[in-house]
């Protein structure tokens, strides 16, 4: 699963960075050229992700039944991060450069292993300066290789 | 601001489920144990529940709120417990440390029973 880096577009758009801002609370925001957007905001960076796949995509099923695809869908989101350099701002071009991170376990407090995955991503901007970096660990329980 | 300040106020009143539709529109997780109750009980979950990164955006914008915008430097939480529609949250941000005009800042997020439902750390530029 884990691959070279990938790179892919990301356009910070006005409206995008009011309807997050809504979305986490500031229900009276609007679109503005140039404003900041919200400190979790690169989160939205997964709208510009080909790979992303937590999304119904053309000519394969989509969990209405309790079955989530592999990959996206897997394991539980259990730790974020985001290191800034500086703060996108509404209009900006970014690039988004996904990079495995760490890989470590902890006993789970249930019994068994859990497998925590850290995957970085670096937000470059058109000037290649880095803005920001997200880390997203997602933890599963170890799976035990099948007989 | 300055060490041991405290900063505490509720993110949200009664999480409902349109909360978690603008999130998911406004995020693009469109996991559907965020937004389908059929999906979420065949899962073995008694009904949706919030995106963590709801969690964290609904604590990070107080988090900005306080420190201003653009001022943080880092901004990492885990997500402890799960967020069910119905949830009033509670966040409250305690002033570390400040050093060379960087505070160091500590976040928990609580339900209205109490119960942690994120642990967070943020350092943010301080004039």
């Amino acid at each position: 699963m884990m691959a070279m880096s990938r790179s892919y577009p990301v356009a910070v758009e006005a409206g995008q960075v009011a309807a997050f801002r809504r979305a986490v609370g500031e229900l009276e925001a609007s679109p503005e050229p140039g404003a900041i957007a919200p400190p979790t905001f690169l989160m939205a960076a997964d709208l510009f992700d080909p790979e992303y796949q937590r999304r119904p995509r053309a000519g394969q099923d989509w969990p209405g039944g309790g079955n989530t695809r592999e990959g996206g869908g897997a394991g539980f989101h259990a730790e974020q991060t985001f290191t800034y350099h500086r703060h996108p701002r509404a209009g900006e071009a970014l690039t988004a450069t996904v990079r495995p991170g760490r890989r470590w376990e902890k006993a789970g407090r249930r019994g068994g292993q859990l497998l925590f995955t850290e995957t970085l991503t670096d937000f470059t901007d058109e000037a290649g300066e880095l803005v920001a970096t997200a880390s997203f660990v997602s933890v599963g329980t170890e799976r035990k290789p099948e007989a | 601001m300055r060490a041991a300040d405290e900063f505490s106020s509720v993110v949200v009143r009664d999480l409902n489920r349109t909360h978690l539709v603008m999130y998911a529109a406004a995020s693009g997780d469109f996991h559907p144990v965020h937004h389908d109750d059929t999906v979420a009980n065949s899962m073995g979950f008694p009904s949706v529940f919030a995106h963590g990164m709801l969690t964290m955006g609904l604590t990070g914008r107080f988090v900005e709120e306080v420190v201003g915008r653009g001022m943080l430097t880092r901004y990492g939480a885990r997500l402890v417990a799960q967020v069910w529609p119905g949830d009033t949250l509670t966040t409250t941000i305690t002033v570390t440390s400040i050093d060379d005009g960087i505070a160091e800042l500590a976040l928990r997020t609580v339900n209205q029973d109490g119960l942690e439902v994120l642990a967070g750390h943020a350092a943010a530029r301080v004039s």
